[in-house]
């Protein structure tokens, strides 16, 4: 009997969601969990067998229900049900023929934040304050993002992220510690290791997704020299969809030019990687 | 298995294409839905507009009247100078010391105000009620002003307690600096006593609450800190002073719980009684949360979860506030204040928290008993459901009937740093508030303010209790919209006329006293208890007032809100009530004490049987 490896990241998730808040109690409550993950699970089952007809993506919709959960702090519920939602709606309402643009959980947190920064604020602490639980995030989320040949993606944004840190640090005379402190909160671990890993917010080449990644790297520091508190969620709103819709035109082009060149990779659609992303 | 739907010449059936449609539909109103929800609770809180004053009375039954100057109070609060390695963040740790008290120092039957300000040099100021309307600083004549000096430190707030039982009510003043207990000398002096209370000789204190916890009849006192007692915040060989978390932090000072001797000595016994937490402790109150005839004790802490402390009886505590459900998630505890918010004769408690929208909602808590006399407390927060969760950077907050139809409301101030500029420091405040804890911990590393504010400009609030499961804001509406930054609120009969004023300290700002203004259909009764085989101020003591089918609650108070202590007397509106069944006296004493048909529109004096 083998592994399941699209298990790897949900079962990551989960058991990261039930430590920190079993630790630390860091989340809104129970009922927000049951809230935010039935309501995903609910619309994939509905959307996908009316829309397509085909088996639901369950794995993928818990997914998104557990990201908003983490990712988004309210002390009301309707925004978890409502941010729930709309991440697995956007899948199946802003699409192309190649599949869905936006990563859901990215979509419906932007959503809420933009839409109603009166009721939701991200995700913005520690998970404690002790440095074992960072680490262990990271190795064991890096380790299952190198598994899923996903892991060049975070590598080069954290690489990014820190020098990017540096070049603002310069420019705003804030110090070097307080730019690259966000990247040492569990904000940034879900998001570099499992929100900007997905196939759908990147492009299918190796050096292609290490650029989408630069890319956001890049643009949220824009987004953060104009200080927006969402940065990172921001730039990746913008930077993914363009990179994809980018790639969908060049694929096309290509193909308009060389028909009988076998076609782009096919990822816009595919999935298929070993871990599951965020979403 | 292929679709049996007919195709369209695009190749996607009709039928599919007609729902993609309307799910586009449904998501665009979805994605509408925050905007027509926030249209809605604006709507709903069309009560917050400015209203004249006689147009608020007829609507609401009370209005603010701001009085201070024409009252002779012109005191304004200044902020501590601390170490210039702080200079970048300064307000932001300079942020407290505005307080108030409330007590009547010479027993002349009008109460008096106490209110402390941080400035190395600055005085206090003991305003005497002359009774005619005016008050008069004697806090230099009694010996209360000079208290913040460099050698030992600047207050941060007092709290008023008869510890010795002499019928004169005492003063602790509880300082980043040395702690200061002052022996009131029959209304005509102070002397200062503090080496009788067995504090260490510099605490970084910003909260304390006289209660009798052993019920031995002398007051006993509990001071909860928020630095280090070995920060010296003049004095820093390092930065490396702030929190090591912004919600999981245990590197803040320890507690500590002062036994009264009874011979005008106390003993320290905190940690001994189950105290032992090391959270950043701004706010404490005390009741009995679980019925059982001893005062219990509550804890509010920034950067982390909250303490419930039951009182076992034995001189020990036990800390209860994660099963009670108070302390599940950490938020930004500023103030505790207990209240019969639902006249059902229980304790209900309010902590205020931050809320900066889009950046940090934690929201206030109003957390409503689910127990059972007796039985291990619970609690459920119902602070949404009641419309009073989302104020603002919230601080010090007091429950009291202003309009005195039965029904308690609720005052929160708001406002942590008002800067020269409204440009917000809240984008680099969340840089490093989601590092670690290394880069937390070290003021170094924090961006400077330069001027700009952290959620300042922020109006207090004022929520009417409809008595139906409401409250309804309405501060702009009785002229309660000030945007100071706001500390502490208490409230008081200052002129003595049945309704209740509110005082307000401001950081960095004037202590406001709002004269109320309530409709004269609606009935009061106070009540000033003095304990004989109790503490003298009858502090812990329950009052039970029956009428009709109704009940209320109130308790004497020995401090509570945020930096803050109400009169010791007990004030209950009666709405359109004429006549009383009883009034149920529970001294600290164990001692149960009726009054049956008290007369209404009076103040009663009560003096515990012998």
């Amino acid at each position: 009997m083998t592994f399941d490896r699209r298990l790897a990241a949900p079962l990551l998730i989960t058991l990261i969601l039930i430590g920190a808040h079993w630790s630390f109690g860091m989340l809104r409550g129970y009922e927000a969990i049951a809230l935010a993950i039935v309501s995903t699970v609910v619309t994939e089952f509905v959307l996908r067998r009316v829309l397509t007809g085909q088996p639901p993506q369950l794995a993928s919709a818990y997914i998104s229900g557990i990201s908003i959960t983490i990712l988004v702090r309210s002390p009301l519920l309707w925004p978890y049900a409502l941010g729930g939602v709309i991440s697995v709606m956007s899948k199946y309402v802003l699409r192309t023929r190649r599949g869905h643009l936006w990563n859901p959980s990215n979509f419906g947190i932007c959503a809420l934040l933009f839409l109603a920064p009166y009721a939701v604020a991200p995700l913005s602490v520690q998970w404690g304050n002790n440095l074992w639980p960072m680490l262990v995030i990271w190795a064991v989320g890096l380790f299952t993002i190198w598994r899923a040949r996903r892991a060049h993606i975070t590598i080069a944004y954290v690489l990014s992220f820190f020098l990017f840190a540096l070049v603002r640090s310069l420019i705003t005379g804030s110090s070097y510690a307080a730019e690259v402190a966000p990247i040492t909160g569990p904000m940034y671990q879900l998001f570099a290791l499992f929100m900007i890993t997905d196939p759908k917010t990147t492009v299918s080449s190796t050096w292609g997704a290490v650029a989408v990644a630069i890319l956001v790297a890049l643009v949220e520091t824009l987004f953060r020299l104009a200080e927006v508190i969402y940065a990172p969620f921001y730039a990746l709103f913008l930077v993914g969809p363009s990179a994809l819709l980018a790639e969908i035109w060049w694929t096309s082009v290509a193909k308009r030019r060389h028909p009988e060149a076998p076609a782009a990779a096919a990822l816009v659609g595919n999935g298929g990687t070993a871990a599951e992303p965020l979403r | 298995m292929p679709s049996r739907q007919r195709t369209s010449p695009e190749g996607a059936p009709p039928r599919r294409r007609l729902i993609s449609a309307l799910a586009a539909v449904v998501f665009l109103a979805l994605l509408a839905a925050p905007l027509v929800i926030r249209h809605l609770a604006s709507a709903s809180d069309a009560g917050n507009v400015a209203l004249s004053g006689s147009v608020a009375l007829e609507r609401y039954g009370f209005v603010f009247e701001e009085v201070s100057r024409p009252a002779g109070i012109r005191f304004r609060h200044e902020p501590p100078d601390l170490d210039a390695k702080l200079e970048p963040i300064m307000p932001l740790v300079a942020a407290y010391g505005a307080a108030v008290s409330v007590v009547d120092v010479d027993r002349d039957g009008w109460q008096d105000l106490y209110a402390t300000t941080s400035a190395i040099g600055g005085h206090n100021a003991l305003y005497r009620n002359l009774g005619d309307g005016t008050f008069k600083d004697v806090a230099g004549r009694l010996g209360l002003a000079d208290v913040n000096r460099e050698a030992t430190g600047v207050s941060i707030g007092a709290v008023w307690g008869d510890y010795d039982n002499d019928g004169y009510e005492d003063v602790f003043v509880y300082k980043w600096g040395r702690p200061e207990l002052f022996r009131n000398d029959r209304g005509r002096g102070f002397t200062r006593v503090s080496e009788r209370l067995g504090l260490p000789a510099w605490i970084n204190a910003n909260t304390a609450v006289w209660f009798d916890f052993d019920a031995d009849g002398w007051l006993d006192l509990f001071v909860g800190c928020f630095y280090p007692a070995d920060v010296d915040l003049w004095n820093l060989p390092h930065t490396r002073i702030m929190p090591e978390s912004f919600e999981y932090a245990q590197d803040g000072g320890r507690n500590y719980l002062l036994r009264n001797r009874g011979d005008g000595s106390f003993e320290e016994i905190g940690e001994a009684a189950g105290l032992r937490a090391t959270r950043w402790t701004l706010a404490a109150a005390a009741a009995d949360v679980d019925r059982d005839g001893d005062p219990d004790l509550f804890v509010a802490n920034d950067y982390g979860i909250n303490e419930l402390y039951l009182n076992e009886g034995d001189g020990r505590f036990r800390e209860i506030g994660r099963a009670a459900g108070v302390a599940r998630s950490p938020k930004s505890g500023m103030n505790a204040s207990f209240g019969d918010v639902f006249n059902r004769g229980e304790w209900a408690l309010y902590v205020s928290n931050i809320s900066e929208p889009g950046v940090l909602i934690h929201g206030n808590d109003l957390w409503v008993p689910t127990h059972a006399a007796g039985a291990e407390p619970g609690y459920q927060n119902v602070a949404g459901a009641l419309g009073v969760e989302l104020a603002g950077f919230a601080f010090g907050a007091q429950f009291g009937d202003l309009n005195n139809d039965g029904w308690l409301d609720l005052f929160v101030t708001n406002g942590y740093v008002s800067g020269e500029t409204r440009d917000s420091y809240w984008y680099d405040y969340s840089l490093v508030a989601g590092g670690h804890r290394n880069i937390i911990a070290d003021a170094g590393n924090w961006p400077a303010l330069r001027g700009r504010s952290l959620s300042g400009y922020q109006e207090d609030r004022v929520w009417l209790n409809d008595g139906a499961g409401r409250f309804r804001n309405v501060t702009r509406a009785v002229g309660a919209a000030n945007t100071y930054d706001g500390r502490a609120v208490a409230f008081v009969d200052l002129w003595n006329r049945g309704v209740l004023d509110a005082v307000v300290a401001n950081q960095r700002g004037p202590l406001l006293v709002y004269r109320t203004a309530a409709t004269r259909e609606h009935g009061w009764i106070e009540l000033a208890l003095e304990g004989t085989r109790s503490n003298r101020s009858a502090i812990g003591a329950e009052i039970h007032l029956y009428a009709t089918g109704q009940q209320q609650l109130r308790q004497i108070e020995g401090g509570n809100g945020f930096a803050a202590q109400n009169q010791r007397r007990a004030h209950f509106g009666l709405g359109t009530t004429t006549a009383l069944d009883s009034v149920v006296v529970r001294w600290p004493s164990g001692t149960v004490q009726t009054i049956t048909a008290p007369a209404v529109n009076m103040l009663h004096t009560i003096r515990e049987p012998e």
